[in-house]
């Protein structure tokens, strides 16, 4: 491979990686923007996510490679089924662990959410075994550049890739256009300014609230989706380790701002996948943090944001 | 201790008094001499805690249950906790004590868990009992290769060795690895490990050994292995221009994913080819789709030892006499505890004139401990071996495993290749 292959290669690698991290921080951001509560259980809302459309594949009869028609019928059908029930698990879970807090003390809520991160960990173990799960090879994988234009390059693209940034990208495009232009979307930027004032205004903050879980919670789901088909393969403990690199996407993009948060997942992909090709695999995770103490130091809102000075 | 205990060792000790009753009726005009044996015996252990029983039976048989005029008696105790059925730490410590407490007790074979053989040796070092192992395969428990900090000293309380290991520890499959890639016809070779003390004293270990083979290193890598996406680094790997990549590391840790991503970016036979250890011997990393990729690069394990079927010599007899005493094919290391078994015998035997002159048990001990550790020559079920000063055995003899295709749901299985050595 000569050096730009090899450069175009990683870039496609992080791209997809950070694809995945940017979904999950969405819902992270989302979140803590409106109730200033870092919902340390998003990540194993994600991991659930990825278990539970695993459920929808079997109970569809869905064991083999998609093909023609079924993609187009099968594939948003499990992807609409996996997002109401991670949404409508995000939303439980608001209700039950994090509500009854909403008046008490930041830290309640912090703790309690960690709390659960534990307890769906434990749900998926129980449910999945301590075991790695095959995830079973749903989508086809096809190798672009060589049998569909005949090119044969050193670099690898597959449909896999395509389906990872083709499936990611509505839902960013989408997700800011709820929030920017529907009146949904108005009173959760309302609610994330000012509470009170919001309230006085005659929005009804509960259910903003409710919403935003309810679109995190869908998010992750997605995000799980896509990285069973992607990766085919799940363990009951990637929660946590995928919610920890998302978090810090969060803040690296400024937590609270969901372009932010987008752009801070898609540049951990890029820096982790440049960090294991023109570094060391070892040093990756040292130097993703190395980069966001550096960011919180310096810039402590983060890359985009400019709220959190008042929210800390 | 709980009385369901007493009642278990009550019963071992019946079952052994009727097992050797001929004995018995022989002359031991020297008296008598015991044995212990510790590994679990419940739950899922049942099957190759029962081999391993078997295993030093059939070793004590063979010389008709007399060594040098002392007869021999086995107790076989259980270091699985009744609550959980695992082997336990504490249930470990009291049955070496037992054994250490006991007059007439010679030699102690166990344990099958090298986290449980961590708790007996060093109580089995301080009465300077002999404890020779069927089963433990971790390296630190012997030797710094592959160790943690204060390994193995912290084993050896007297500052002598007491435990004494006739099984290859992992690290040998390091050396082994490299030896057959190298005969593969490997140019250049890409180390991946899993940073955990498993993989990354296997993968330092071939590293060394390729080195000195001349086959050249790109990297020894450790991977972030709870990421589940490897790409960037294979990616690497074949920027890299290596044609064989070798893994450190268990299924848990990450290998299932190294596979199927080698495929998904290209890395695949003939120009790549994976080889990996033991750890990675087990049906259910095949299981999933992990089949097209292990195929795809001609997957390639080592394995400690030879199968059972492919054994030559005493190895083969054994086999053979196992099969036709018990009526079943041996389990994993039913054979290895018959080696123990046979390692304490032999011990015992050179050890004779010294246990008559000792004065007191611990001199006995003493006798047979370094009768054992100057094993040389000895005719195993896998060739000649010597113990080295570790208490290990210097025999690198294991066999090769490939992937091939097969019939039924998982579509390829491992199939014996190849002996190593």
């Amino acid at each position: 491979m000569l050096w730009w292959e090899v450069l175009v290669q990683q870039t496609i690698n992080g791209l997809t990686r950070g694809a995945v991290f940017a979904l999950i921080a969405l819902g992270y951001t989302m979140v803590y923007g409106i109730i200033e509560l870092i919902n340390f259980a998003h990540g194993d809302v994600f991991m659930l996510g990825l278990f539970i459309s695993l459920s929808w594949f079997a109970l569809l009869g869905v064991t083999k490679t998609l093909v023609g028609w079924q993609l187009v019928t099968i594939l948003p059908l499990v992807f609409a089924l996996t997002m109401l029930t991670t949404a409508a698990l995000n939303v439980a879970i608001d209700r039950m662990a994090y509500r009854p807090l909403r008046r008490s003390t930041r830290l309640a809520p912090l703790i309690t959410a960690i709390g659960v991160s534990f307890m769906l960990e434990n749900v998926a173990l129980l449910w999945k075994g301590p075991a790695p799960i095959a995830y079973p090879d749903v989508f086809p994988s096809v190798d672009i550049l060589r049998e569909w234009f005949g090119v044969d390059s050193a670099i690898f693209i597959t449909t896999k890739d395509l389906l990872v940034v083709g499936a990611t990208i509505p839902l960013m495009v989408g997700l800011n256009y709820f929030v920017t232009r529907t009146r949904w979307g108005k009173a959760m930027r309302a609610t994330a300014q000012d509470r009170e004032t919001a309230q006085a205004m005659g929005i009804d903050v509960e259910r903003t609230i409710l919403l935003t879980f309810f679109v995190g919670g869908a998010l992750a789901g997605a995000a799980g989706l896509i990285q069973g088909m992607y990766y085919n393969i799940g363990m009951w403990w990637m929660g946590y380790q995928a919610g920890l690199r998302a978090f810090t996407a969060a803040v690296l993009g400024g937590i609270g701002n969901m372009p932010g948060a987008a752009l801070g997942g898609l540049f951990i992909g890029f820096l982790s996948a440049w960090s294991d090709q023109y570094i060391s695999a070892r040093w990756t995770n040292a130097l993703v943090f190395a980069i966001l103490i550096l960011v919180l130091v310096f810039r402590p809102q983060g890359l985009m944001g400019e709220r959190s000075a008042d929210k800390v | 201790m709980r009385p369901s205990r007493i009642a278990a060792v009550t019963v071992a000790l019946l079952s052994f008094v009727i097992g050797f009753s001929s004995a018995d009726a022989q002359q031991c005009p020297k008296g008598k001499l015991r044995v212990y044996t510790s590994w679990p015996m419940q739950g899922a252990m049942i099957p190759e805690g029962t081999g391993m029983k078997n295993g030093v039976d059939l070793a004590v048989s063979e010389v008709g249950g007399v060594v040098a005029g002392y007869c021999l008696e086995v107790v076989n105790l259980d270091d699985a906790s009744p609550q959980t059925g695992k082997w336990d730490g504490a249930v470990e410590a009291e049955n070496a004590n037992k054994a250490v407490g006991d007059p007439l007790a010679i030699v102690y074979i166990g344990t099958y868990n090298s986290g449980a053989a961590k708790v007996s040796i060093p109580i089995n070092n301080r009465a300077h009992m002999a404890q020779i192992t069927p089963a433990n395969t971790y390296p630190g428990l012997t030797k710094k290769r592959g160790a943690a900090p204060g390994e193995p000293e912290i084993y050896r309380p007297g500052g002598f060795v007491n435990y004494f290991r006739p099984v290859p520890a992992d690290d040998i499959q390091g050396a082994v690895g490299a030896k057959w890639a190298k005969r593969l016809g490997a140019k250049k070779v890409y180390i991946l490990n899993d940073q955990e003390l498993y993989g990354k004293g296997i993968a330092d270990v071939f590293e060394v050994m390729a080195k000195k083979l001349g086959l050249p290193v790109v990297a020894n890598e450790g991977i972030d292995w709870k990421q589940p996406d490897q790409k960037p680094v294979l990616t690497k790997i074949r920027a890299s221009g290596a044609d064989m990549v070798y893994m450190g590391g268990v299924i848990e840790t990450g290998a299932q994913v190294v596979i199927r991503q080698m495929k998904e970016v290209g890395l695949v036979a003939p120009r790549v080819r994976f080889v990996g250890p033991d750890g990675l011997l087990e049906e259910e990393l095949l299981k999933g789709a992990t089949c097209d990729a292990a195929l795809a690069t001609e997957m390639r394990v080592t394995f400690a030892g030879l199968p059972f079927e492919k054994m030559r010599g005493v190895g083969a007899k054994t086999y053979e006499t196992y099969k036709s005493k018990f009526g079943k094919e041996p389990t994993a290391y039913a054979l290895y505890a018959v080696e123990a078994g046979r390692v304490a015998i032999d011990g015992i035997r050179r050890a004779a004139s010294a246990i008559e002159k000792a004065k007191d048990v611990t001199e006995k001990r003493e006798a047979v401990r370094k009768a054992i550790a100057s094993t040389k020559n000895f005719d195993g079920i896998n060739g000649k071996w010597n113990f080295d000063e570790n208490g290990d055995v210097d025999y690198d003899t294991m066999s090769g495993f490939k992937v091939v295709k097969a019939d039924g749901p998982i579509g390829c299985k491992f199939q014996f290749e190849t002996i190593l050595e």
